[in-house]
């Protein structure tokens, strides 16, 4: 999709970031600018013969993603530019020219309020600004797409111009119900609640169950897994179907600031969350004093007991389940194996749900949603990269027109998570393969990290293009990712140096480029990633060799971090003390209870890594400094939108 | 003399094969070498302290060559070579010191002969003060030339006296090995107690509440770490493991069974906890003449972390650890690369590792170095057992309290490049060995 700006004035035109050659030519503007606004707008708006017949515009059949979806493991670079390639073109290439330009100066206003409302509100902002300033100051473009399939989207340029009536018919026929639905769900609500209490009185376990996931309760605002916004897309759905014309814009600022974390040193809070959690908690004894606000580590051992849950939890559906248990025993691991794991399984979630009678699909599936993203917090904090993609579904779920059938909507979501999985991170790896591969030249030797599927991914493209070069993998406890790394590396006959993480001011010394990877990229431009990812870094500094960190845009995040102690995951703090394969270091196995009590574990997941050691983030967009990353993060926001 | 060898021999195959861990062990069995060593070397009349230095030398290069990466054992020699010289020296006064004043009785009336034992007194005087204590400003304003030799050559000078004080000489000879004997057992007492010396300062460095960092184990940290709880002090320590040796999880075990509250994190957690760390103490194997230090592997990452968050990071060091060599490519010189098998099990990756596949050399190497050279700029202060010091001023230190006589200082330098020679040329050949790949 372009989200090219289009103004009745060309704005000055500035790139962020830099822009490997081979990017295709510019398409010139005009007829999109007419196509663009209303087409991206039309999704929720759009009259029921476009949407019935699934606008090819807004939602394009799953091109070519059926192949590629299958793990990200084997979404190997294709050699040469094959048709994949071109496709990566056409998909996310350009808007890494078009999403940078910058609004002139009179536009960014505009812009700012724009970004100022949640990506969920967005709904009565667009029908507003569409009839007030139709084509000119809309900052959203056409989308690349609507070329690949020509004929339709001129059927949907024909089908832009009725759009303010229908969506006043539309805004009518919506809040009847909604209105309507809304007393009759706060009913059903206490009347959940009191069977609770009855519930809970009887018996604890029985409490739990019917406070599981999926439940009322969990569209109350008082729910607080994390980091997402379980309450704000529920309310503002039925915010935008009422909202006037005069909206108070201070309020949408303020829902735009993330919702602050749960911090498990709250100790009512974190009753409360024991109370409905399925799993229990174990009873972390000897916590370290600085982590105590993180949720302790859950380990393996709690499989069977959630196994054994599985016949109580009617409102989970298996195959999001089935990933919670993957999360929780660590065999699905990785931000971008986690997310399409969590996403694949909402999608199947989504394909077997019917929307219960007196419900709507909208609200009844964003707080099944919500539901299903709790238990897999229970099972493992969720990452950054998770908790956008979650936003993002639940934006095109509270965003979905009210007209559509059931089976329509659920197709549309269906084929959204696909384009999501494909166009953010499939094709965005593929991309960041290209801009990182001009970044290698031969006889480098390149430095990475643990292990990292983009990093990866890249030393075997540069490879198979026929670049040579050598590789050094540093690896680190407890986790040793990098040794399955270097095996798959080895297998492909890359010439590699394996050491760990202590060794690194030895090995820096022979040192060309250091790769990494990235959980998260916040947008004060710390990098967010794999615990021992900021030394590798800082050394790489003090050795004044470049570092090049490698990270989908979709990771990119708007909270702010300047430690690592703030926000982080605890490991299994056992798997410090024992090393595996060496028995002769078994010092910390027989201790005294004295003893114990004075020791603590600590195993930290990530650490965030300060800007100042990044000397430039390989992305989707292009090659950008770390001090661009917040005009990724707004820009990018934009994009939701526009999915 | 057959058993002396039969003991050096042991000892350099003991280094030879790494067997002693440790350079406060190394340092202490080198002295005591040294001591049989210099019992069993039969002294001639003349030029006794000349014999020792030389047996002393010949066997000290051999356990130089032995393992050249262990500087303390070069450390402990120069100590001991110092020791027979400076011993030697002040017999050698005191017996002027003799000389003159039967001298200046016996000639009072002979005026041309007055001015020979009244410049040697000066000498003596020159020399005595050059030899016992640091040069004063005096020294060095009037530069008496060759003030050390003098003694040396007029103890044979001594014409009418020569024959009556024979006798006088033999006594002085074993005078001189039981001296040099007694001084050995000295170094080797300080040696063996540096620990509480330094541990001793704990309480000007530790407050309470503080929060410290430290990598790896080192019995010097353990015992610093542990004088500072016994003052009452209560702290927290962050142990960070040391892979691939894990030697942190034995200090981590000595101080919970002391008491400390101690949280045991992996390497790589250093730089995500660094930020509410007050001080890093680390242990040092070495410390070069330049203030760097050589220290387990994985400590110039910490001593990174800690500067770029402006946490003090301090050295322990025992004297035995000062080295006069200056550091010439320390990474690779200095360093020693340990057996693969500690990083990854050769069981999983033997087919990686296969020679005869493809170009016939195996894709994978692994890299296991045992040690990292932090620079002097990244040190904040050492503690030794003469107190705390800047990295700026360990060269001066070193050459303060071993090599203060201007003349040995020159003999010293010829040493220091014959060993630092010895030192490189073993190590290119040693690297090439090991090489570090496997098979």
């Amino acid at each position: 999709m372009d989200t090219r700006r289009v103004s009745s004035a060309v704005p000055r035109v500035r790139q962020v970031g830099f822009f490997t050659p081979n990017t295709p030519a510019h398409q010139p503007a005009p007829t999109r600018s007419q196509s663009g606004p209303p087409t991206s707008d039309s999704p929720p708006l759009s009259d029921s013969p476009a949407s019935n017949s699934l606008s090819p515009v807004m939602i394009p059949p799953p091109r070519h993603l059926s192949d590629n979806l299958g793990g990200r493991a084997y979404a190997l670079p294709v050699p040469g530019r094959g048709n994949a390639g071109e496709h990566a073109t056409v998909g996310s290439y350009n808007p890494s020219e078009s999403v940078l330009w910058l609004e002139s100066p009179p536009r960014s206003r505009i812009g700012d309020e724009e970004l100022s409302e949640g990506t969920e509100s967005s709904l009565g902002w667009y029908r507003r600004s569409n009839s007030a300033k139709v084509a000119s100051s809309l900052p959203s473009g056409g989308f690349d797409l609507s070329q690949v399939k020509q004929p339709e989207s001129v059927a949907a340029v024909e089908a832009k111009n009725p759009l303010p009536e229908k969506s006043e018919a539309q805004k009518e026929q919506a809040s009847n119900p909604k209105s309507l639905k809304a007393k009759t769900t706060k009913a059903e609500r206490r009347a959940l609640q009191e069977s609770q209490r009855a519930a809970k009185a009887a018996s604890k376990a029985e409490a739990n169950k019917s406070n599981a996931p999926g439940g009322a309760a969990s569209s109350k605002p008082m729910k607080q897994p994390p980091q997402k916004k379980d309450g704000p897309p529920v309310a503002s759905s039925v915010a935008a179907s009422e909202r006037g014309v005069d909206r108070p814009v201070e309020k949408e600022r303020k829902k735009d600031l993330p919702p602050p974390r749960m911090q498990f040193d709250d100790e009512s809070r974190v009753d409360k969350a024991k109370r409905r959690s399925l799993l229990n908690q174990p009873e972390a004894r000897n916590r370290v004093e600085l982590f105590r606000h993180l949720p302790p580590h859950k380990n393996g051992s709690q499989l069977p007991y959630l196994e054994s849950k599985f016949f109580e939890l009617h409102e989970m559906h298996p195959s999001v389940y089935k990933v919670g248990l993957q999360y929780l025993t660590g065999d699905t691991s990785g931000g971008n194996a986690r997310c399409i794991a969590m996403l694949q399984a909402f999608q199947e979630a989504i394909r077997d749900y019917s929307t219960p009678p007196e419900k709507t699909l909208n609200r009844d599936l964003t707080s099944k949603i919500g539901g299903f993203v709790s238990f897999l917090i229970e099972c493992r904090p969720l990452s950054m990269s998770m908790g956008n993609a979650i936003r993002f579904l639940k934006s095109r779920i509270a965003r979905l027109p009210l007209t559509l059938s059931e089976s329509e909507a659920k197709a549309a979501l269906c084929s959204d998570i696909d384009r999501f999985i494909n166009e953010k991170i499939v094709l965005a790896d593929k991309v960041i393969l290209r801009h990182a591969a001009t970044k290698i030249r031969d006889g480098d030797v390149l430095l990475t990290y643990g292990s990292s599927c983009v990093v990866e991914m890249i030393l075997l493209y540069a490879h198979e293009i026929g670049k040579q070069f050598r590789v050094v993998v540093v690896d680190s406890r407890p986790m040793l990712e990098g040794q399955k790394q270097l095996r798959r590396l080895v297998a492909k006959g890359l010439s590699c140096t394996y050491t760990q993480l202590n060794a690194i001011s030895y090995v820096m010394h022979e040192v060309t480029r250091v790769f990494l990877g990235a959980s998260s990229i916040f947008s004060n431009g710390t990098v967010y990633s794999r615990v021992g990812t900021a030394s590798v870094a800082m050394v790489a500094h003090a050795f004044h060799v470049p570092v090049l960190v490698c990270c989908e845009a979709y990771k990119f995040h708007e909270r702010v971090q300047l430690d690592s102690i703030c926000f982080n995951e605890l490991g299994d703090p056992d798997a410090v003390s024992k090393v595996p394969g060496r028995e002769d270091v078994n010092y910390l196995d027989n201790l005294t209870d004295k003893q114990k009590e004075n020791l603590q574990l600590l195993n930290l997941k990530y650490d965030a890594t300060p800007s100042d050691y990044i000397s430039v983030i390989v992305t989707d967009y292009g090659m950008i400094p770390p001090t661009s990353v917040p005009v990724i993060v707004r820009e990018y926001r934009k994009e939701y939108l526009l999915i | 003399m057959p058993d002396t060898q039969a003991l050096v021999n042991d000892f350099i195959s003991k280094l030879k094969k790494r067997k002693i861990e440790g350079s406060q062990a190394t340092a202490k069995q080198t002295a005591e070498l040294l001591r049989s060593v210099i019992s069993q070397t039969r002294v001639p009349y003349t030029n006794q302290a000349a014999a020792l230095i030389q047996s002393v030398k010949a066997v000290g290069e051999r356990l130089i060559a032995a393992n050249p990466v262990e500087l303390a054992v070069g450390n402990v020699v120069r100590r001991v070579l110092h020791i027979i010289r400076e011993e030697d020296l002040s017999l050698t006064t005191a017996a002027m010191a003799g000389l003159n004043l039967s001298a200046v009785s016996d000639d009072e009336d002979d005026a041309d002969r007055d001015n020979q034992p009244v410049l040697s007194a000066a000498a003596i005087a020159a020399a005595s003060r050059s030899t016992l204590r640091p040069p004063s400003l005096q020294t060095l304003l009037e530069d008496v030339p060759d003030s050390a030799a003098i003694p040396h050559t007029s103890s044979s000078g001594g014409d009418s006296e020569g024959k009556s004080k024979s006798a006088d000489k033999s006594s002085r000879s074993r005078k001189l090995k039981h001296d040099v004997i007694e001084a050995v057992n000295e170094l080797i007492q300080d040696i063996s107690t540096c620990h509480e010396q330094i541990a001793e300062q704990a309480v000007e460095h530790i407050h309470q509440n503080e929060v410290i960092l430290t990598l790896g184990s080192s019995r010097t940290v353990l015992e610093f770490l542990c004088a500072a709880k016994e003052k009452k002090r209560s702290f927290r320590v962050f142990v960070s493991e040391g892979a691939p040796r894990y030697q942190g999880h034995l200090l981590a075990k000595e101080l919970v069974t002391r008491g400390l509250q101690t949280t045991l994190i992996t390497d790589s957690a250093v730089f995500a906890m660094i930020s509410r760390v007050n001080m890093v103490i680390v242990g040092a194997h070495a410390v070069m003449a330049n203030g760097g230090v050589i220290a387990p592997v994985g400590v110039n990452m910490v001593a990174l972390a800690a500067q770029k968050h402006a946490v003090p990071f301090v050295v322990l060091a025992g004297s035995h650890k000062l080295c006069p060599l200056y550091p010439h490519h320390p990474e690779v010189l200095l360093n020693e690369l340990r057996s693969p098998s500690e990083l990854l099990d050769f069981g999983e990756f033997s087919d990686c590792l296969d020679f005869g596949s493809g170009i016939g050399a195996p894709l994978l190497h692994v890299v296991n170095p045992t040690f990292d050279y932090v620079q002097p700029k990244l040190v904040s202060l050492f503690i030794t057992d003469t107190g705390g010091h800047n990295p700026s001023y360990i060269g001066e230190m070193y050459r303060l309290f071993v090599v203060s006589a201007r003349g040995e200082g020159m003999n010293f330098k010829s040493e220091i490049m014959r060993t630092n020679c010895i030192a490189e040329g073993n190590f290119f050949g040693k690297l090439e060995d090991r090489k570090s790949r496997f098979l």
